[in-house]
């Protein structure tokens, strides 16, 4: 998946494949830190699967993305091993971040992924730097920022929309709307009946996208990446979506009922994928089965990979300080 | 070498560095139309275009995180805050984002950026616009922090903390933007190593450690105390991080007497950190206690007379230097 290939032109067989991959991995997570192999905190992505493939089916390798802390998919997406991110959970030196970073802290700069940010809101102006840089150099990259509901009403993400918009710059801010941030409602934090209201304030272009349906996230920002490659300019898209856990491992959502739950349960992204792909025979039962094993396998073969693989040494710990290795 | 003032060296060091490398540019406010609020951006935006000078709105919050996003994928951001004060409406990014980077990402995304600007207490601004916030960035792992007290060390220190892979802050000072000195002539490079302190002035009886504004007062004062026969070594810091001990150690080796003068705050300031190192490397070398003069532990009142009396300032020195040397 590290070859470049043009925009929205990914096989979706594939793409069903890295939504299983990301859904199994985070399963054997949580039962990994369940288990005391991971600490700190640890945030899945469950049900929102459709979100990040969607997007990243949308765009070229070479494109920037950068998140919040529930970034364990965006760097699957990305094409980071499964290996490097189970091991980067369990604190070693072989993880994505050598260990350094944790689950809030993935980083893949090879594959472009920028992380995984664990203050709320405070990526958004990050990312707004790379697309400036991306402009500034005159490249035709976009950079795709995500962030969640609960981001909307903090003062970074208003300045950094402001900051996009004035100097017009080549970005797609993602609002990965899953209805709650941690277990407040965004009917109980933000003024507006839609987040993408927002963005009118800032007189950028905002549409909602349903977040549980791959093809509709991946065709719109193939339509608005088109529109950004030819000029450069902010964009924004509030994808409705649905986390299935809680907020954290520590969180048993009992601020919502069980009933909404299975409502979104029964709109699930894979099944809904599976289901389009099935019904135009480019999918057989077998097939799907085929996919989920080897998803199964490869998080399994990466929960051996970051067991067996060694912890960061201690003689390194003023290596990661300073590039130059100044000593204070 | 010339005479220019501390404001033309830091606008020479900012169009050098511009100039030499196509990933430097330099954002903040009034940087560019304006000319810079405290002028040090005169003429760049004329030189360089807007594409590499670059105003911002009133964001601070927004405008340092887009400089550390652009550092991440490889340019080489100069931001300035129109003062340090207002830093502290970007700390998060300043903080928690900049130094961070490189630790979180194991390695692989360093962040080469400047941020500077005055520092430290102007002229009745009050409590607001009169932070010295050198104590509060030097305790922060992946900072580096420097405060020049000169116009050849404010070039010097500029030029190298831009071309750094690493956060750095280059802490100015307003009241010395207009203070005059003797610099190398433009065609000669400048680069002055953070981390280096320098003996502004050779003495016997007392080093007194100072940095920034507190170094034109620690030579006045020495001038004075030459009168009475108490012969001063100034020891200018220049870097407040990293921390150069070995000029500090081989002053206080030969005077055995010890005063620092700080702008910053007693409680967790710059001086306690230089004092745990010298009395732990060091104590044997010590005839006497020492003694820091900083600003008294208020908020900044505006009243001209209850400033002064916050102000680490002359008499507050002298009396220092007269209780170390128990004269």
């Amino acid at each position: 998946m590290t070859a470049m290939q043009p925009g929205g032109q990914r096989d979706e067989v594939e793409m069903l494949s890295l939504m299983l991959l990301i859904r199994r991995f985070e399963e054997r997570a949580s039962q990994q830190y369940q288990a005391q192999k991971i600490g700190g905190f640890c945030h899945l992505y469950i049900g929102q699967e459709a979100v990040v493939t969607g997007a990243v089916a949308a765009v070229r390798d070479d494109d920037y993305i950068i998140t919040a802390y529930r970034d364990h998919a965006h760097a699957l997406a990305r094409g980071t091993s499964a290996d490097a991110c189970m091991a980067e959970l369990f604190g070693k030196e072989t993880g994505c971040s050598r260990g350094l970073g944790g689950s809030m802290h993935f980083f893949d700069r090879r594959n472009h992924m920028y992380g995984g940010h664990a203050i709320v809101a405070a990526h958004v102006p990050l990312a707004v730097g790379m697309a400036f840089a991306i402009k500034y150099r005159g490249e035709d990259r976009v950079t795709l920022c995500f962030f969640g509901d609960g981001a909307i009403n903090q003062g970074a993400f208003h300045e950094a929309l402001n900051l996009a918009a004035l100097y017009k710059l080549p970005i797609v801010f993602i609002c990965e709307n899953n209805l709650f941030a941690m277990g407040t409602s965004v009917k109980r934090s933000t003024s507006l009946k839609q987040i993408v209201d927002r963005t009118e304030g800032y007189d950028i272009p905002g549409e909602i996208v349903d977040g549980m349906n791959f093809r509709e996230v991946r065709d719109k920002i193939v339509e608005v990446v088109d529109s950004i490659r030819k000029e450069p300019h902010p964009a924004f898209l509030e994808a409705r979506t649905y986390r299935y856990r809680g907020h954290s491992m520590s969180d048993p959502a009992s601020y919502r009922t069980k009933e909404e739950l299975e409502k979104y349960r029964l709109d699930d992204p894979i099944t809904r994928l599976r289901a389009q792909l099935t019904r135009e025979e480019k999918l057989t039962n077998e097939q799907f089965d085929r996919l989920d094993k080897q998803a199964k396998e490869t998080v399994l073969a990466a929960v051996k990979f970051a067991e067996e693989s060694p912890q960061p040494p201690l003689e390194k710990l003023y290596d990661y300080t300073y590039a130059d290795g100044a000593k204070p | 070498m010339r005479e220019i003032t501390y404001r033309q060296a830091l606008n020479e060091a900012l169009a050098e560095e511009i100039e030499r490398d196509p990933n430097v540019f330099f954002m903040g406010e009034e940087v560019a139309e304006y000319q810079g609020a405290y002028k040090v951006s005169q003429g760049l935006l004329q030189r360089f275009g807007p594409r590499r000078i670059i105003d911002t709105p009133i964001s601070e919050n927004g405008f340092a995180g887009l400089g550390v996003g652009a550092a991440m994928v490889g340019l080489r951001p100069i931001i300035e805050f129109m003062t340090f004060s207002f830093s502290l409406v970007a700390f998060d990014q300043v903080v928690n984002n900049a130094p961070n980077m490189f630790t979180m990402s194991g390695g692989q995304l360093n962040i080469p950026i400047t941020f500077r600007g005055p520092n430290g207490p102007v002229h009745q601004l009050g409590a607001t616009h009169s932070h010295a916030t050198e104590n509060f960035y030097a305790s922060v792992p992946g900072l580096k922090v420097c405060a020049p007290a000169t116009p050849r060390d404010a070039k010097g220190l500029l030029k190298t903390a831009v071309r750094d892979d690493n956060p750095v802050l280059v802490l100015e000072a307003e009241l010395l933007y207009s203070s005059k000195g003797m610099v190398e002539p433009p065609d000669k490079e400048l680069l002055i190593l953070l981390g280096k302190a320098d003996v502004k002035r050779e003495g016997s009886d007392v080093s007194i450690i100072c940095y920034a504004q507190t170094v034109p007062l620690a030579l006045k004062v020495a001038a004075q105390l030459e009168e009475e026969d108490i012969s001063a070594e100034i020891v200018d810091l220049r870097s407040i991080k990293p921390l150069d001990e070995k000029t500090i150690f081989d002053s206080v080796t030969k005077t055995h007497r010890v005063v620092i003068a700080e702008q910053d705050h007693p409680f967790c300031g710059v001086g306690a950190e230089v004092c745990y190192r010298i009395q732990k490397n060091i104590f044997d070398a010590l005839d006497a206690p020492i003694i820091r003069v900083s600003q008294e532990d208020v908020p900044m009142p505006y009243n001209e007379r209850l400033e002064h009396a916050v102000l680490p300032n002359a008499e507050k020195l002298i009396a220092a230097v007269k209780q170390v040397c128990y004269a």
